[in-house]
């Protein structure tokens, strides 16, 4: 198997000993298949166990480790060695404070992400015993797609709004709240939309669309996003436009 | 040290405790939940699982038939009443998920769909796309956000289990973003951290699946049960281990060796049958252990495909088509894509068996009681007994959520009237955990690296602890382990900082792992027969006589552990022949 | 010692020089100040119509000015450039679902670019370009 040494260019912090971040420069020996995150577990285990980052799947489904490499944002085993030359140059996720070296705080996220209610509240209900919601195959890809979401936090690393307006709710949670707003079993939209339709909710969003280009799931939160914003004027011209029509 | 008061600790956000969680929630919403995990809840690795769970639902199918498939896949190692039990739970948990918003992929009249897996007489497997333990995982994490009296505490590292009185009252965890340790007094433990894969080199599973529940609860007295059976999922990717689900040979998928050959019809799997048109419980559709032990003989014989990554053999799609990939095996066509550059649609991919599943696990009954009083167990974790030898596919998943809410219907049952812990004596043991990592974090004189102790304990599992497995093999793989086990209490810390010091956690998983891969090695050696995954070449044949019971380690200190046995519940269904030669001779 | 999470700021004027995607982003955000202008052009035209026909003429003679055309160009190119972003995202906002299946997102851009040409046909007839 072919190998090549390769060249990182690491962020480091670590709060007990610094005030600031610095860069930290690897070089290892890598085989030409492997994925940056082979690369680091690499530097971990022979070079230096002080590198800290959190990882575990390796097959891009469980979202722990999101980075910026070269500047964008990648989940660490989906980026492939062979497309990058040079150095590669390995920072946290954008827009996240850095607890240490890789590793980001996601409390914002997963407070905005329960704000947004990503659970099915029922149009009716009923028991268990009363067997499956029918829900044809049609009325399921409606909603499939925007299930999709791994919460990986790399739209949020993309997306500038994010990034300058901290409290937008972003892409990933309101894309959420898309996907149980158009399931077929659901009736809680008017509930989320108290959330989502807000200026911190889809009108913060300019549609810069760097969110649906780096999802690694391919779950396109612009398209939601632009969706709801659609729905939420039709709300609005319902409610103050046509006479009779306030909900 | 800060102490926390709850009614009920559960350490582990996957399937299990999510199930858990919920159901402590919905049945008293008084009840204070702490939820522990050394991860956020959705990086749990239920996301992993691909295939699909099992549950009778269509009107072909029977709970017989379930029951004697999982009984039969098992090699008759499972406990019968745990299994009735959990057949019958099993559809309304998948319909509960249903409710909750599970994108099961449905029939053109709207109910749900199911599709064929291995070792399974009715196509029974529920499933959403192959991304099914990612969609229940998400699911319930989703769910649970709307239970206030569920408090998470994530990214908390479970150290040690606190017992007093003869009973299990909480637990000391390490936050991991500050590095400061917490002791969380509850009445009840619900232990649902997952597998221990990771003491094998190639393996599915994620980084995290290091066996600290099941270690934790074993030092604190709790027995590992049927450790030696580890599950070797046959169709890995050879480079990343990465799992194809055993959906690929549902929808129709087939294996080949070097010249072309079906080779699992000369496995006791035979009869072919034809190309695209998989039948049930034969050929591709055989249990796990059989097809994963066909590709060993297949290596033996030569017949394996040579590629950069290895001996391996074919698994070919092709025949099923760009649309039929696309709709139920995206996530494989992604995967075999991305790290192995093979585009199933057009080409046969390389795979070989990889380590998948622990059968084994801390010692529950079927209401998920351990034989420690206030501590219980689900998920992969635990072993119930429900899949003896040898799990079938789409088993698992179900079995989370029947056993995370089985283990918290319990564990209300157990705090009722309980009277309050005696909190000196909790706040002393918590203080010896301090005592052990303060130990670990100043200690100067270490002189094992860590990550020389875990590769020799990876190579040493691989080598004598594989598929097939000898006397003298294992002997060896005790011994080892033994020995890394005395080494281990040198090892060296290199990293001392507090906040979030992935070094010193590795160091205690490796801690964990050590531990379970030592029962696994002790249970191993003892168990003179072959049964399920479980293969001797020493002693081939099955052996009910001696061996129709659960092996029973308990830890003893740095000492060799002790092993006794414990009956298999038998209720309607006497040891026989596992017949996976197709109803259609 | 504990945590001291370390916030990195965005530069809040800066920040799309960081990534050729936010410099694409923000080219389209500049299209419409050229938009915006040439619609304050048209409002003056308008005023100068309704000033009598002297200060139409001096208005259609500044049209024609060097500079005038320079401009007017720039807000053609502006225009058509913040269309077509306008038509491509179309298939973002408005996906459509037949049965299982979506309309593929190009279709539906498509029909927008097809639109637009018909609509300038029957401006370009009606201005008597034809």
């Amino acid at each position: 198997m072919k190998e090549r040494l390769v060249q990182l260019e690491v962020l480091r912090y670590n709060p007990d000993t610094d005030t600031e971040a610095h860069f930290q420069r690897y070089e290892v020996m890598c085989q030409e298949e492997w994925v940056v995150l082979d690369a680091l577990n690499k530097i971990k285990a022979d070079i230096d166990p002080t590198l800290n980052y959190r990882w575990s799947c390796h097959m891009a489904v469980c979202g722990s480790c999101g980075m910026m490499i070269n500047g964008e944002p990648k989940l660490s085993c989906h980026a492939f060695l062979r497309a990058y030359e040079g150095v590669i140059r390995v920072e946290p996720l954008a827009h996240f404070p850095v607890e240490r070296d890789l590793v980001t705080a996601p409390d914002d996220f997963m407070e905005k992400l329960k704000r947004v209610k990503p659970y099915i509240i029922p149009k009716e209900k009923k028991p268990i015993s009363e067997g499956e919601y029918k829900q044809t195959p049609a009325q399921l890809m409606k909603f499939r797609q925007y299930s999709m979401c791994i919460n990986c936090m790399l739209c949020y690393a993309a997306c500038p709004e994010y990034g300058l307006t901290p409290d937008f709710i972003g892409p990933a949670a309101l894309t959420l709240a898309h996907r149980y707003n158009q399931d077929s079993r659901d009736g809680g939209r008017k509930e989320r939309q108290e959330v989502v339709a807000t200026h911190e909710g889809v009108w913060e969003c300019t549609f810069v669309g760097a969110c649906s280009e780096v999802c690694p799931a391919h779950v396109d939160p612009a398209s939601a996003l632009q969706q709801m914003k659609i729905t939420s004027s039709i709300d609005w011209i319902v409610e103050h436009l046509i006479p009779g029509g306030k909900s | 040290m800060e102490t926390i008061t709850t009614d009920v600790a559960i350490i582990g956000a996957g399937g299990a405790g999510l199930r858990a969680a919920i159901a402590l929630a919905e049945t008293d919403p008084t009840l204070r939940i702490a939820l522990i995990s050394k991860v956020y809840p959705m990086r749990s690795h239920t996301c992993a699982a691909e295939g699909g769970a099992a549950g009778v639902i269509k009107p072909d199918d029977s709970f017989d038939m379930h029951f004697d498939d999982t009984v039969g896949g098992g090699d008759w190692l499972s406990d019968q009443d745990c299994v009735e039990y959990f057949i019958h739970e099993a559809p309304k948990e998948l319909l509960q998920l249903e409710h909750w918003g599970c994108p099961w992929n449905r029939e053109a009249d709207g109910s749900v769909a199911v599709r064929p897996f291995g070792g399974m007489k009715k196509k029974r497997t529920w499933f959403a796309a192959d991304k099914s333990g990612f969609h229940i995982l998400h699911t319930l994490f989703q769910t649970s956000l709307q239970f206030p009296s569920i408090t998470r505490y994530d990214e908390y590292y479970a150290l040690d289990l606190l017992v007093d009185d003869g009973r299990c009252q909480g637990v000391t965890a390490m936050e991991m973003r500050s590095g400061e340790l917490r002791q969380i007094h509850a009445k009840a433990v619900i232990v649902a951290g997952g597998g221990a894969g990771r003491m094998f080199p190639f393996s599915t599973n994620g980084a995290i699946k290091t066996g600290d529940g099941m270690a934790m609860a074993y030092r604190a007295g709790a027995p590992l049960k049927d450790m030696e059976f580890v599950q070797y999922h046959p169709t890995g990717l050879p480079n990343t281990g990465s799992l194809l689900t055993e959906a690929c040979r549902g929808e129709g998928g087939i294996l080949v060796n070097k010249h072309g050959r079906r080779y699992l019809a000369d496995y006791g799997m035979g009869p072919e049958t034809p190309v695209g048109q998989p039948q049930l419980k034969t050929m591709e559709l055989g249990p796990r252990d059989r097809v994963s032990q066909a590709y060993w003989h297949e290596l033996q014989k030569g017949n394996t495909v040579t590629t950069q990554w290895g001996e391996c053999v074919l698994l070919d799609m092709r025949h099923l088509g760009e649309k039929k990939i696309n709709e139920r095996l995206p996530l494989v066509r992604e995967l075999a894509e991305a790290y192995l550059g093979v585009d199933i649609v057009k080409d046969a991919v390389p795979i070989r068996p990889v380590v998948h599943y622990m059968m084994g696990g801390i010692s529950t009954n079927t209401a998920a009681a351990t034989p420690l009083p206030g501590l219980f167990a689900a998920g992969e974790c635990a072993c119930v007994s429900l899949n003896g030898a040898n799990r079938l596919g789409s088993n698992s998943l179900v079995e989370l959520l029947v056993f995370g809410r089985r283990a918290a219907l319990s564990a209300i049952e157990h705090i009722q009237g309980l009277p309050a812990g005696n909190a000196v004596a909790l706040n002393a043991q918590a203080e010896k955990t301090q005592q052990r990592i303060g130990d670990l974090l100043s200690r100067t004189d270490g002189t094992e690296s860590m990550s020389g102790l875990r590769k020799e304990m990876m190579d040493t599992m691989e080598k004598n602890v594989g598929i097939y497995r000898t006397e003298e093999g294992l002997q060896e793989g005790v011994s080892k382990i033994h020995e890394l086990r005395q080494r281990y209490q040198r090892v060296i810390l290199t990293d001392k900082s507090s906040v979030f010091n992935t070094d010193l956690f590795q160091v205690l998983e490796l801690g964990s792992m050590l531990d379970c891969a030592e029962a696994v090695t002790v249970g191993a050696l003892a168990r003179k027969e072959s049964r399920g995954a479980h293969q001797r070449l020493d002693y081939v044949e099955r052996d009910d006589k001696n061996f129709l019971c659960h092996t029973m380690v308990h830890h003893q200190g740095l000492d060799v552990p002790r092993v006794d046995y414990l009956d298999v519940v038998i209720t309607k269904s006497p040891p026989g022949v596992r017949d996976y030669s197709g109803d259609h001779k | 010692m504990s945590r001291n999470p370390l916030i990195r700021e965005v530069p809040p004027t800066s920040w799309y020089f960081r990534h050729p995607r936010y410099l694409r982003y923000m080219s389209r955000e500049i299209t419409s100040i050229f938009i915006g202008a040439y619609c304050v052009l048209l409002v003056v035209g308008l005023q100068r119509l309704s000033a009598g026909p002297a200060a139409w003429e001096g208005f259609l003679a500044a049209l024609k000015s060097p500079a005038s055309v320079v401009f007017q160009f720039l807000c053609l190119v502006a225009a058509v450039y913040h269309a077509a972003t306008w038509f491509n995202a179309t298939q973002k906002a408005m996906p459509i679902q037949i049965g299982e299946d979506f309309v593929p997102g190009n279709l539906i851009s498509g029909a927008h670019y097809a639109a637009w040409a018909v609509l300038s046909v029957v401006v370009l007839f009606v201005a008597g370009v034809f």
